[in-house]
């Protein structure tokens, strides 16, 4: 199992967006990694892009505050557990994801580029 | 010569003015690039003699010949394409369609497929040339079917009824214009995203020039803005009901009102002085 969570600039709460949010957080067997997120300044298609730093890094699960449709996609696809976080440390809520409280993300959002 | 009719803010009086300006004209072509919505073909009751999709091109991966190298992923700058269970997926509304991923494949195993995204269709009205560009709804981007609409524009006069706004649609249409005509509707709104639209043009270097729509009296700032840019306003005008009545019938100013015919017909002189 390999836990990641969108970090924030502090690399220590839940970022509130999954695509460009700067940093990862990565669990797995009881240690914690942080990486950088490569999509987080990219100009188009950063959840596709953040996606595929997810499945290329085995990731099994998920804990974000949101994911728009093509990411889903891409983690549905790859059977990819998503969970919805809370608003807290990205400790606080590996603890309520260990303890089974954490809902599953059931709502996505449509994609934030126009493409116009 | 091409006219671009623009304006930032939609509502404005794109369509009216660049419907009076090709009647006005008589000849050339009308090419309707609002493709999200065209209606300048509501004024022009001819039959449509023609219409024809509009493609793009999508790829298609064929797994005998991909060997998973991931070229095609790497290469992508918009992320359409996402390497999955051993084999590139398609995110087919964020491709380009640039045919990059066919080019770096060192296996061959890319084949670009067409897809329809949007249709033109095609009339005459007199001596002038109709032409819609039309959006499948659901489509990401009007830009293709607004590429295919101006290729089209072979007449020595073209007018292009702009897309609203100031994003990369509008932008296909300034660059093929060799003047902008930039509709400005004398409200704050209206102003705020008249600058956006004439900062655009002039990025990309055209000569513009204005045309105040729905006029009732001065509105300052868009004066002293046109002013200090050394912005031409061509003209007023009015805010009035016999115009808006006209228009919401369909009808065209220049071919209801004879006043009109001639005030139509100098814009467009004037327009014509800009370029030269």
């Amino acid at each position: 199992m390999k836990i990641a969570i969108p970090l924030d600039e502090d690399q220590t709460s839940v970022c509130c967006v999954l695509a460009r949010a700067p940093y990862f957080c990565f669990v797995s067997d009881g240690i914690s990694s942080i990486a950088e997120n490569p999509a987080a300044q990219s100009q188009s298609g950063a959840g596709l892009l953040a996606a595929q730093f997810l499945v290329d890094q085995q990731t099994t699960h998920l804990i974000t505050p949101r994911c728009g449709e093509n990411a889903a996609q891409v983690f549905r696809a790859a059977g990819i557990g998503l969970y919805k976080s809370r608003p807290g440390s990205a400790q606080a809520n590996l603890d309520a994801f260990s303890r089974n409280e954490l809902e599953e993300l059931t709502h996505f959002h449509a994609g934030y580029q126009g493409i116009s | 010569m091409n006219i671009a009719v623009l304006s930032g803010k939609g509502g404005a009086g794109k369509t009216m003015l660049a419907v009076n300006l090709a009647a006005a004209a008589g000849h050339g072509a009308y090419i309707d690039c609002d493709v999200e919505e065209p209606n300048g073909r509501l004024f022009f009751r001819s039959p449509v003699l023609e219409r024809r999709p509009v493609c793009t091109k999508i790829p298609a991966f064929d797994p005998t010949r991909c060997t998973g190298c991931r070229a095609c992923v790497d290469f992508c700058r918009f992320h359409a394409l996402v390497y999955l269970k051993d084999a590139p997926k398609l995110f087919p509304e964020v491709c380009h369609s640039c045919g990059g991923c066919a080019l770096v494949c060192p296996a061959g195993a890319v084949t670009e497929l067409p897809k329809e995204v949007g249709s033109l269709e095609l009339k005459n009205d007199g001596s002038l040339r109709i032409v819609t560009g039309i959006l499948s709804p659901g489509e990401a981007t009007g830009v293709p079917v607004i590429q295919q609409a101006l290729a089209l524009a072979q007449e020595p006069l073209t007018i292009i009824d702009c897309p609203p706004g100031s994003a990369c649609a509008v932008m296909e249409c300034v660059k093929h214009a060799d003047v902008c005509v930039l509709t400005a509707e004398a409200t704050a709104f209206g102003f705020h995203n008249f600058r956006m639209v004439h900062q655009l043009a002039v990025l990309l270097g055209k000569p513009c020039c204005v045309v105040v729509n729905k006029s009732d009296g001065v509105y300052d700032p868009l004066t002293q803005y046109c002013r200090e840019h050394g912005l031409a306003i061509l003209a007023l005008i009015p805010n009035r009901p016999e115009i808006a009545r006209v228009i919401s019938r369909g009808q065209i100013l220049c071919r209801e009102f004879p006043d009109a015919m001639d005030f139509f017909r100098r814009l467009l002189e004037q327009i014509g002085g800009m370029v030269l």
